[in-house]
């Protein structure tokens, strides 16, 4: 939990010197992996393959930031801020996701089965989406509520097992994963439950019905849709159930003395339970954004990996409402930029390298106040572990 | 060996823990460094055992000066250190434990147990210890954890062995053998720095004690001095922890306790058929050697231990199952033992700390939101109601001394409408003044009508607060005695023994 602690409790300037070193991570991968600078290292040596991967890492870049924010190469203004609506559209399930996973991290819990957590609330999701007819709006808001709900009940058994098992909830959340995402492949591959009859040999569910897709904000310009606003909504009631409410106190007390709050008429089991339904919750507004924000059918992969993407954000955004809606429109940027950077022949999976370094980064804190000389702490949280080991030990024999 | 240490200081950005400590430490001598908790003798220890390097002085061994700059060093000389806590690994066997960090090899960097093995043997042998090598740390009771520690040292050739508060995790019985053991390493020639703060100890085993005071040597003296006058000297002034109070005006009996079992998790009876009322306007103390079923009697009343049979009631309510919010709720005061663990959230500010038990209801809350203006507001007045010094609201916990964090505790649970207190500890780990604020809390609490129940291993506290007195042995009440009953008695009936003309 040391080590979680000092994590989550990084400073901005902490955050930003690892963004840093991630880009310059990459910077270092694309110049290893171009082309262009082997073929001008044979024909102009030292100084044309320095200057090779100079261009190399200004192109690699100037691609993500016209696929992610701006591009300057479009014609008119609605074209070229077309990036940043998809910078925003694929933020938006990040961003909920981290916010689920960090409220986790405040109450002690490590949740890594987020994915599972939104397949199970997608699966119920679909249901309403793919077989119940509703009015406009309405469809499109109960599907978003039974999606966060499903997900909810999902996280809130891992909360159960943990409270009256022990079990610990690591395990319980990586096993569940592969229930419910084997669920949601069973119901997709049976006819009489989820499966698109005109599927071919994927078998997968039906594009969700129009009245309970998510409406775009911009219709006919850009695809990004109401997920968006949704996921700026969740981090607000994050902000202010962890920072300003008495739930959030009980919750963040239990993570960091579990002991005390017994002692204070607490009880840690229900807490638990309440937590993993809050964070799974959460993670529940990322899989309404993947279920109902497409105009196609999916299969299992819908998830697309964002309940462990949610990690990442958590990890960089500190545990703090707006350092995670930093950390997910980062991450989101990433992934809206990507196809460009491939189009100009630099692969993509760079980014995926930079996301990693930064977290790395993030997650190895002694690392980065060595490389930048930052004042050392007194106590190592390796040294701090030892000694609540020892200490702990000690106290209970 | 002989150990000289030549005015050593260290300090801690303005805090001068080590204040030019010199002492001499003679081969085959026990040596007693006594000492209040922070009068820097840990930091003496740790200078020692190069894990600190001072500011100004010499280390000399056998008249050579060495410097060290890790305990490698350090144990490399020929010095030992059993730590407070102990550095042993659980899930490791003994012999593991013992060459961790200095393993006997054979080819290819395999280890050698077998010589590990012989060598806890060897020195067992010696000392008549019983340990076998092969099993494993955490299934050893906390004593002969100790002796491993011993044992690890001795395995390196310690010399000089320091022995930092050995005792305070020992049972009485324990803590006798202990001081056989420490008797002989002496006659083998083995000199040893004993730390402690309990007085009679060091008047069992020293041959010489020195006191420390605010990281000053105050004076070197024989263990034949008085136990009064060594407190003095280790506090700095005539120690007096009686309490001034009036006459207590008891009324009827609030809480009642009756025939209470209590089962621990080695299926023991911790709380064996114990029965007390505690009345109100009065103060009930439990006295009686650490680990009696003290801690777990005031568990089991807030609700933290299930009950096994026997009855808890509370101004005629029974509250014997129900859970901690119930008992809270119902007007019961709880300061923990441990308040690090218990009582205090360290990673929260005061005045969130002051909201644990009361997050709820007003002045923290309204409805699901907290009640910033309120909480601040009443915070504010908590910390000058009961002299809280902390540089502001928003300092965490954590941050603040010993005596500061009881008294947030304190604070906190006396601002709640009692029926009524029960606080374990009250004063452990807290500075003289901060003893004495607690102490008169305690009596207000009392005069004000509210019952209290202390539980307390210090025999100065129990009769300074106690109106009456329940001794605690084995799980058991001896008996319940006015607070004129002679200290040779009390100590009689916290042995289980109940002396002749006492009446329990």
């Amino acid at each position: 939990m040391t080590v979680l602690k000092e994590i989550l409790s990084t400073g901005a300037t902490k955050a930003f010197l690892s963004i840093l070193i991630g880009f310059l991570v990459g910077a270092v991968f694309m110049m290893i992996s171009s082309e262009q600078v082997g073929e001008a290292w044979q024909a102009g040596g030292l100084l044309g393959a320095f200057q090779a991967a100079l261009m190399t890492v200004a192109d690699g870049y100037g691609a993500l930031f016209r696929g992610s924010i701006f591009n300057t190469r479009a014609d008119d203004i609605v074209t070229a801020l077309r990036p940043l609506t998809e910078t925003f559209r694929l933020a938006g399930p990040l961003i909920a996701a981290g916010l689920g996973i960090s409220l986790g991290f405040r109450v002690g819990l490590f949740n890594i089965g987020g994915n599972g957590q939104m397949i199970f609330g997608i699966l119920w999701a679909t249901w309403i989406s793919t077989r119940v007819e509703m009015p406009l709006i309405l469809h499109m808001a109960v599907a978003v509520i039974v999606a966060i709900l499903g997900a909810s009940l999902w996280g809130a058994l891992v909360g159960f097992l943990k409270a009256t098992t022990g079990a610990h909830e690591v395990i319980l959340t990586i096993m569940l994963n592969y229930v419910a995402i084997s669920l949601f492949t069973w119901f997709i591959r049976s006819p009489n439950l989820l499966q698109n009859p005109d599927a071919g040999g994927t078998p997968k569910s039906d594009a969700p019905a129009l009245t309970a897709q998510l409406p775009a904000l911009f219709p006919g310009a850009y695809s990004l849709h109401l997920g968006f606003v949704f996921a700026i909504l969740a981090t607000v009631v994050y902000w202010w159930l962890m920072e300003r409410s008495a739930i959030g106190y009980r919750f963040r007390m239990v993570g960091h003395n579990p002991h005390a709050a017994r002692t204070a008429g607490i009880s840690v089991e229900r807490t638990y339970v309440w937590a993993m339904a809050a964070s799974a919750a959460f993670v529940g507004v990322a899989g309404a954004n993947q279920a109902l924000g497409t105009q196609l059918g999916y299969t299992e992969t819908v998830h697309s990996g964002i309940g462990f993407d949610g990690i990442t954000v958590a990890l960089l955004g500190g545990g703090n409402a707006w350092g995670v809606l930093f950390a997910g429109l980062l991450f989101g940027a990433f992934k809206a930029g990507g196809p460009q950077m491939q189009v100009i022949g630099i692969s993509p999976e760079v980014l995926g390298i930079v996301q990693g370094a930064i977290v790395l980064f993030i997650a190895a804190p002694p690392l980065v106040r060595a490389m930048f000389r930052l004042p050392a702490l007194s106590s190592t949280p390796t040294l701090d572990r030892v000694r609540a080991r020892l200490g702990r030990k000690d106290t209970a024999s | 060996m002989e150990l000289e240490l030549q005015g050593m200081t260290k300090k801690f950005g303005s805090v001068v823990a080590n204040d030019n400590i010199s002492l001499i430490v003679r081969p085959g001598e026990i040596h007693s460094l006594l000492g209040e908790n922070g009068a820097g003798k840990s930091t003496l220890m740790n200078l020692l055992f190069g894990l600190y390097q001072p500011d100004e002085g010499r280390i000399l061994l056998d008249g050579k000066e060495v410097s060290f700059a890790g305990p490698s060093d350090a144990m490399a000389a020929g010095i030992g250190m059993v730590h407070q806590h102990f550095m042993l690994v659980p899930v490791f066997s003994v012999a593991e434990n013992v060459v961790l960090g200095n393993e006997p090899t054979s080819v290819l960097g395999v280890l050698d147990l077998a010589t590990a093995r012989e060598r806890v043997r060897e020195i067992s042998e010696r000392f008549g210890f019983d340990i076998d090598p092969d099993s494993l740390i955490e299934d050893l009771p906390v004593g002969t954890q100790q002796r491993v520690e011993i044992v690890k040292a001795l395995a390196r050739d310690a010399k000089v062995l320091i022995l930092d508060e050995p005792t305070a995790v020992l049972t009485p019985q324990e803590t006798d053998e202990f001081m056989e053991i420490m008797r002989q390493l002496a006659r083998e020639g083995t000199s040893i720095v004993f730390i402690t703060h309990k007085l009679r100890e060091v008047k069992a085993v020293a041959d010489v004690v020195t006191v420390i005071r605010g990281g000053k040597v105050i004076d070197s003296v024989s263990p034949e001095t008085t136990v009064g006058e060594l407190a003095s000297l280790m506090v700095g002034r005539d120690v007096d922890l009686r309490v001034t109070k009036a006459e207590a005006n008891s009324g009827e009996a609030v809480l009642q306790v009756r025939n209470l079992v209590v089962v621990g998790e080695r299926q023991q009876r911790v709380v064996d058929d114990v029965s007390f009322d505690v009345h109100a306007g009065e103060v009930l103390c439990i006295a009686g050697v650490e680990g009696n079923g003290q801690t777990a009697l005031a568990e089991t009343i807030l609700g933290l231990r299930t009950v096994t049979s026997g009855t808890i009631t509370l101004s005629g309510r029974d509250i014997t199952d129900s859970g901690v919010k119930d008992v809270l709720e119902a007007g019961v005061g709880y300061v923990p033992e441990d308040r690090r663990k218990d009582g205090l959230v360290g990673d929260f500010t005061i005045e969130e700390n002051f909201m644990l038990d009361g997050s709820f209801s007003a002045p923290y809350a309204k409805g699901l939101a907290i009640d910033f203006a309120g909480r601040h507001d009443h915070s504010q007045k908590l910390i000058e109601e009961f002299d809280i010094r902390t540089p502001s609201l928003t300092t965490l916990a954590k941050k603040l001394s010993g005596g500061n964090q009881q008294k947030v505790v304190v604070a906190r649970e006396l601002s709640r409408d009692l029926k009524l207190f029960v606080a374990a500890q009250p004063t452990r780990g807290v500075d003289v003044g901060s003893i004495e604020f607690i102490h008169e809390s305690i009596i207000k609490t009392r005069d004000s009508g509210i019952p209290v129940l202390i539980i307390s291993t210090e025999l100065d506290e129990v009769y300074g607060l106690a109106d009456r007195i329940a001794v605690m042995y084995r799980g058991k009440v001896m008996g319940i005695v006015p607070p004129t009953i002679s200290r040779e008695d009390m100590g009689q009936m916290m042995a289980g023994i109940i002396p002749a003309g006492v009446k329990a």
